[in-house]
């Protein structure tokens, strides 16, 4: 094993979150390393050929894949080591071991920051394990990045924004999707992306499931069914589409393995995707090392990410005793505001409630002094 | 399939293609694309087949997390082909049998 490299601030993840922390840590002048278990960095980002919503401050209007390229260059310039290939399985305290390239290292960190952000759920329904069905982002992944469609005749199971946005791009890529299923009784995304797929003809069918997929070894048609009033399948209204591929687009949940093994105290979030870190206002858990930002602490979308690294890696700067209380209260202050923005508004008010509630529990076992929360 | 034309990514800039075989079939793939990538343009999604019960499995996750795309590559088993990148010459094999390996 090779010996222990020491770093002031070392981050796990080099997505949207991940990279915005380690930028703002950089440049307050500390020594920080990413390490990422892919082969490229940016997370999800270069898979989001979508423009972003939002004001100007959140690059509204510029896509993913852009975001992605100007955090790298950013991260460049200030200095920030990135080591990709690399998986960090192990925490001890402050000493990571990380499988870099095949080789074991250990790293040695003043301040941990964990961005390692979420994977998709699966539902199980007859046929769910065939070859042809997919997570949506995996989908995603294939068209965008890869540039390779995994099949031709769509169904997605799923009308949140993720649903939405992959049939969308599937059609760009030349795909025929034939209809959005929702269990729901309303379209759980953004009226333009429910829209925008409705205007090109797929149909969103609300209250409505999957019941089965059927097929030889692979995805040959899928059985679609209504859900009554008792959330219960109808039999009678059972219909088939000739679809080769199924997404589905049925949420995610945190990546929490690496704070589970640190020990830091944890909260149960459906409406965030499951459980989670307990967090403070600054990223820090009840760990007084250990930090987390993006859908580790609650699954939200990219441009909120980058702003809770933002928090964390001046957080942890400060906390290291890189810039005075006077100045880190000043730019904390304006991360948090542009976040009240990104989680206000009708789509936004339940992420910033169950956020809310996660601050009131954080507060209310510190006052009980069961664990090391920094003041 | 390849997605060669898209309206806002314009169209593929083709890698270096290089052979490699799956299953005996020699196939085209571009170089340091995900293996799985390489076998879902050729059409083929089926990666391998459960120990017990000889279910097919594909691609779900696509980063690497559900292990349904593993197959053996250049002799080592249950290599995650959804986050492995291509290289000239590779021997995959897919264990479409089932049983253990």
């Amino acid at each position: 094993m090779a010996t222990g490299q020491t770093f002031d601030i070392v981050v796990v993840g080099a997505g949207p979150a991940g990279l915005a922390a380690a930028i703002e840590a950089a440049k307050r002048g500390a020594r920080t390393l990413v390490v990422d278990e892919n082969n490229k960095p940016g997370g999800q980002l270069f898979k989001q050929i979508h423009k972003f919503f939002g004001s100007h401050e959140h690059r509204a209007g510029v896509r993913g894949y852009d975001i992605g390229r100007q955090l790298l260059d950013e991260a460049a310039k200030c200095g920030v080591e990135v080591w990709l290939d690399a998986v960090v399985h192990g925490l001890f305290n402050q000493r990571l071991a990380v499988l870099r390239e095949g080789r074991q290292v250990t790293v040695e960190a003043g301040r941990i920051i964990l961005a390692t952000g979420a994977s998709e759920n699966a539902v199980a329904f007859p046929g769910s394990t065939l070859p042809g069905v997919m997570g949506a982002g995996a989908i995603q992944t294939m068209i965008n990045v890869h540039r390779v469609l995994p099949g031709n005749r769509f169904v997605m199971l799923g009308s949140g924004n993720v649903g939405l946005i992959v049939c969308y791009q599937l059609m760009q890529a030349g795909a025929e999707v034939l209809a959005v299923v929702e269990a729901m009784p309303s379209i759980g995304g953004y009226g333009v992306h429910a829209a925008k797929i409705r205007r090109a003809g797929v149909p969103i069918l609300v209250g409505t499931t999957i019941s089965r997929v059927v097929g030889q070894g692979k995805v040959e048609s899928v059985v679609l069914a209504t859900l009554g009033p008792d959330g219960k399948i109808d039999p009678q209204s059972e219909r088939t589409l000739a679809a080769d591929t199924v997404g589905l687009a049925v949420g995610l949940t945190p990546l929490t393995e690496l704070a589970w093994m640190a020990g830091c105290e944890f909260f149960f979030s459906p409406k965030l995707g499951g459980h989670l870190p307990l967090h403070d206002d600054n990223m820090l858990t009840s760990l007084p090392y250990l930090y987390v930002a993006g859908d580790i602490t609650g699954v939200e979308e990219a441009s909120t990410a980058m702003e809770e690294g933002r928090l964390a890696g001046i957080a942890a700067a400060e906390s290291l005793g890189l810039l005075a209380a006077a100045a880190a209260a000043a730019d904390k202050a304006a991360v948090r505001q542009r976040i009240d923005v990104l989680r206000s508004g009708p789509f936004g008010e339940g992420r910033r409630l169950a956020k809310a509630e996660i601050l009131q529990q954080q507060a209310l076992r510190s006052r009980q002094g069961g664990q090391s929360w920094k003041a | 399939m390849r997605v060669e034309k898209h309206p806002v990514l314009g169209d593929r800039k083709v890698g270096r293609m290089v052979t490699i075989s799956v299953d005996g079939a020699e196939i085209e793939a571009v170089e340091g694309e995900p293996i799985a990538a390489a076998l879902l343009a050729q059409g083929m999604i089926v990666m391998r087949k459960t120990p017990r019960f000889g279910e097919p499995r594909g691609v779900f996750c696509g980063i690497g997390r559900c292990t349904d795309c593993a197959m053996t590559v250049d002799g080592v088993p249950n290599v995650r082909t959804c986050v492995t990148p291509v290289k000239a010459g590779m021997v995959i094999t897919s264990n479409l049998k089932g049983g253990g390996e």
